[in-house]
């Protein structure tokens, strides 16, 4: 049975056969995350396992006590009756699959992953796998993500725009992730200073120590009051947008970077005038690549609704499970309005 | 079409109004007018008759993409927006692609499917698409299935064209009124000359619009200066007698002729060059109230009404305003000339064509009382209109304002939640309400506003987490939550399981602080019914 090495529980998915709990939300006594995001990495568990190219940022997460074990790609390491390894999963810096085996079976547990570019990690390996549970953020198939290119593009039209209009370019994106692989994909294409956010600095040194090219970056809070940051472009959370740290600004072009954007309605409702379809989880298309390509006889689907997925797979001819098939809770899994 | 897709993009782009203005007065300059009567129109939220059903376009996707209909409905419901899903899941071109021009598209293309079988047309409607870019795609399938809604309101394109032909707005909007056709020539004439006789025509005048009261009462003055009047729930119409006839417009400014034949044949007794304002309201001859909406509901439905709906539902224009006489716009007189020529119009004409009549109160204080009769005399409230002001276009604030009287309330308990449209899709918006009728839950009530969209977010994930049954888009939920809901009206209705309908319900609070057993009864709706 798949539930000897996956079983839903309250706290996070557990390996009974390892006797470990894959990013937990709760305290555990040994805990296995795959990235640094708030919904994976929580503090609190007594050991950590973690991909070696993600220790910086889980040292931040976690806190400097965290008894963190971190290792390197592919390196087998061994919990209980299980022998466990971690392979880059494409989504943010040290963002990992997690590949399991025991009880003669080869499970793949994904994290978040993505399937497109990205200068600030590693790609994704697809890893050969009886099992594989896969996310399904964007889930279906209105969700095909444009080029970077073209994306890197956009902004840079928009920022220019904004200069000739006089007015600041505020760009809303996930300070973890998002903003980093935004800021090395632009700098691809120009040295202009970013002005960032309080919330986004730490992250972006994080990811310059760990040898990530990035566009030069200035604190906002380090410009003299009354500065004009007309034509200029900012990076913040999506928390910070209506917030009393955005009227320094006046009257500002507001974008937001997420894969959310895709949908119309989705950019009108937040009240954004720009939308900008970037996203750091694996398309329509990316979902299915990767099904394929790891090869596995079974799936489960966790994030998101995934009941598309789970049916779609099975009209395609695989054998294809909700993960809370399995039994057990799970923490309430994320809505639409969740991840980017 | 690839300039106004770059005008709708600039639209949909920004939230400022000003910008919008002038995207669409540099548009209008530049554009070709037979293109640029086409934007206006369907900016202003014109619509095509509807060439292909929602079953074709769906039928088009699926045989262009391979995709099953479960997963283009999945995705629609997740979208909100059949236009946007078709071209979100369509391969799409890169940027070029054709460049048919809007008025093609608008006056030959998409009119053309009607000729045609349901197969045909899917056929055309996958050649159409394939050379198009996304943006285009969207758009095509937006004015094949109804209106654009880029956030311009029919006002912003009135003074978008004034801009642009450098026109006092009243103007423009008196020349865009009625059924406005959309050529080349017509929008060449929304730039043209203004003449002494232009409102003479079949153009309805631009309705001036009342706005709701929300300061106190005694900031507007002394009350000597305000005429009072219930508040009417019809519909608000203009009569216009002309030479060869009378017409009727809505205030939706759409032609009402043939559905009120005793209003028509009333005002044939009127003389030529006559235009009034008022509200069309069902009422039965021997009694002294008008009938609730719902009655006139089954009027407004019939083109040619029958004997027996003509005899059971008799209606009448209750006349507010005098626009014109003896074919002079009288629009800028002050209100208590134009209310006294109207009343010496309509007298001796009947209960068909009757004036609306003045609330009489020489304090605030005494007329705040009288509008507490307003549920008895089966009205919404007062209306106050200031007895020196003009008659005005549109919704401008300080000179009419709508007094309603406080809303019914009642705390109904969450049952079903599908998901919303536009700006909500993709969110669990658009709520079913129960009360209790012994030990069962009966839904009695659908609302879609009311919630901020923290409390819409917060909703949005428990109604995932607790849905205990789909039916297609529909989940139910445990019944946990309980709203506070307003609505204007009730009454006995035999098409609602619950037995009674009520008018305008919407969410006035989220009732954190009650249980499901605190909601009511349907006991206590059914009082306020028959009340």
């Amino acid at each position: 049975m798949d539930s000897d090495l996956l079983l839903p529980r309250p706290e996070g998915l557990y390996c009974p056969a390892g006797d470990f709990f894959i990013d937990p939300m709760q305290p555990v006594a040994r805990a296995v995350v795959t990235h640094a995001h708030g919904d994976h990495a929580r503090s609190g568990s007594g050991l950590y396992h973690v991909a070696s190219a993600g220790t910086l940022l889980m040292r931040e997460r976690l806190g400097a006590e965290s008894v963190i074990h971190a290792h390197d790609w592919s390196e087998r390491f061994t919990l209980g009756d299980t022998s466990l390894s971690f392979h880059p999963s494409g989504h943010i810096l040290g963002a990992a699959q997690v590949r399991i085996e025991g009880r003669g079976k080869v499970v793949v547990v994904s994290g978040d992953y993505k399937r497109d570019p990205d200068p600030t990690c590693a790609p994704f390996e697809p890893v050969p796998c009886d099992v594989f549970v896969t996310e399904s953020t964007f889930g279906l198939p209105i969700y095909r993500w444009p080029s970077m290119r073209t994306v890197v593009a956009d902004i840079l039209a928009w920022v220019d725009e904004c200069r000739d209009r006089g007015v600041p370019a505020v760009l809303f994106c996930y300070a973890l992730g998002k903003a980093q692989r935004l800021l090395a994909e632009l700098a691809t294409r120009t040295d202009r200073t970013v002005h960032l956010h309080g919330a986004m600095l730490r992250l972006v040194e994080v990811y310059r120590n760990a040898g990530v090219h990035m566009l030069p970056t200035v604190a906002v809070s380090e410009s003299a009051r009354g500065k004009d940051f007309a034509g200029e472009l900012i990076m913040a959370p999506p928390s910070a947008a209506g917030s009393p740290w955005m009227r320094r600004f006046g009257k500002a072009s507001t974008g937001f970077a997420s894969g959310w954007m895709q949908v119309r309605g989705a950019r009108r409702r937040r009240g954004y005038d720009r939308g900008f379809v970037v996203s750091d989880h694996a398309d329509w298309p990316g979902l299915l690549r990767s099904v394929d390509d790891c090869g596995a006889k079974r799936i489960y689907v966790t994030h998101g609704d995934g009941e598309a997925l789970v049916r779609h797979l099975r009209d395609t001819g695989h054998e294809a499970f909700p993960l809370r098939s399995l039994g057990g809770t799970l923490p309430e899994s994320r809505s639409s309005e969740e991840g980017d | 079409m690839r300039r106004f897709a770059a005008l709708f993009e600039a639209l949909d782009r920004t939230s400022s109004t000003s910008a919008k203005r002038d995207a669409m007065a540099a548009y209008f300059a530049e554009a070709p007018a037979v293109d640029a009567a086409w934007a206006v129109y369907v900016l202003g939220g014109g619509k095509l008759k509807r060439t292909a059903t929602s079953t074709e376009l769906r039928l088009a996707l699926a045989a262009e993409t391979g995709y099953a209909d479960w997963l283009i409905d999945d995705s629609y419901q997740h979208v909100g927006d059949l236009a946007e899903t078709i071209s979100l899941m369509l391969p799409g071109t890169e940027d070029g692609g054709d460049n048919v021009p809007l008025h093609v598209w608008m006056e030959a293309r998409l009119p053309s499917l009607a000729r045609l079988e349901p197969s045909e047309r899917i056929e055309l409607l996958r050649e159409w698409w394939r050379p198009l870019p996304r943006e285009q795609v969207f758009l095509v399938n937006k004015l094949l299935t109804g209106s654009l809604r880029v956030g311009v309101s029919h006002r912003l394109v009135v003074q978008a064209l004034a801009q642009w032909a450098d026109l006092p707005t009243d103007l423009i909007a008196h020349r865009l009124s009625g059924t406005w056709k959309p050529t080349a020539d017509a929008f060449l004439a929304l730039a043209g000359p203004e003449r002494a006789d232009e409102h003479a025509g079949e153009r309805p005048y631009p309705f001036f619009l009342a706005s709701p009261l929300e300061q106190d009462i005694d900031v507007l003055g002394s009350v000597g200066d305000w005429l009072a009047e219930w508040k009417w729930d019809g519909i608000r119409a203009q009569l216009m007698r002309r030479a060869d006839g009378a017409l009727l417009w809505s205030r939706g400014e759409e032609r009402l002729d043939g559905r009120f034949p005793e209003i028509e044949r009333a005002a044939l007794n009127l003389p030529d060059g006559c235009v009034l304002d008022g509200e069309i309201l069902a009422w039965t001859l021997d009694e002294a109230h008008p009938l609730p909406f719902a009655a006139l509901q089954k009027r407004i439905g019939k083109l040619k009404p029958g004997a027996k709906l003509l005899a059971d539902t008799p209606v009448r224009l209750m006349t507010y305003d005098l626009l014109e006489l003896d074919g002079q716009d009288l629009r800028e007189r002050p209100l208590r000339e134009r209310r006294a020529m109207l009343a010496a119009l309509v007298e001796g004409h009947g209960p068909t064509l009757a004036l609306s009549p003045a609330v009489d109160a020489s304090t605030w204080e005494a007329l705040t009382a009288v509008r507490h009769e307003s549920r008895e005399r089966r009205t919404e409230g007062l209306m106050l209109k200031r007895l020196e002001s003009p008659y005005r276009v549109g919704r401008k604030r300080g000179d009419w304002w709508k007094w309603k009287v406080d809303p019914y309330t009642v705390d109904a308990v969450l049952l079903y939640a599908q998901p919303g449209h536009g700006r909500r899709s993709g969110l669990f918006t658009d709520y079913t309400f129960g009360v209790w009728e012994g030990d069962t839950l009966v839904p009695v009530a659908k609302a879609y506003s009311g919630l901020d969209d923290a409390e819409i977010g917060r909703l949005d994930r428990w109604i995932r987490a607790h849905t205990i049954d789909r039916f297609g888009p529909v989940r139910s939920v445990e019944p946990t939550h309980v709203f506070e809901l307003a609505f204007e009206a009730i009454q006995a209705s035999g098409r609602h399981k619950a037995g009674v309908a009520v008018r305008f319900p919407r969410i006035l609070r989220w009732r954190t602080d009650l249980g499901i057993r605190d909601a009511d009864k349907l006991d206590d709706l059914r009082r306020l019914a028959s009340g």
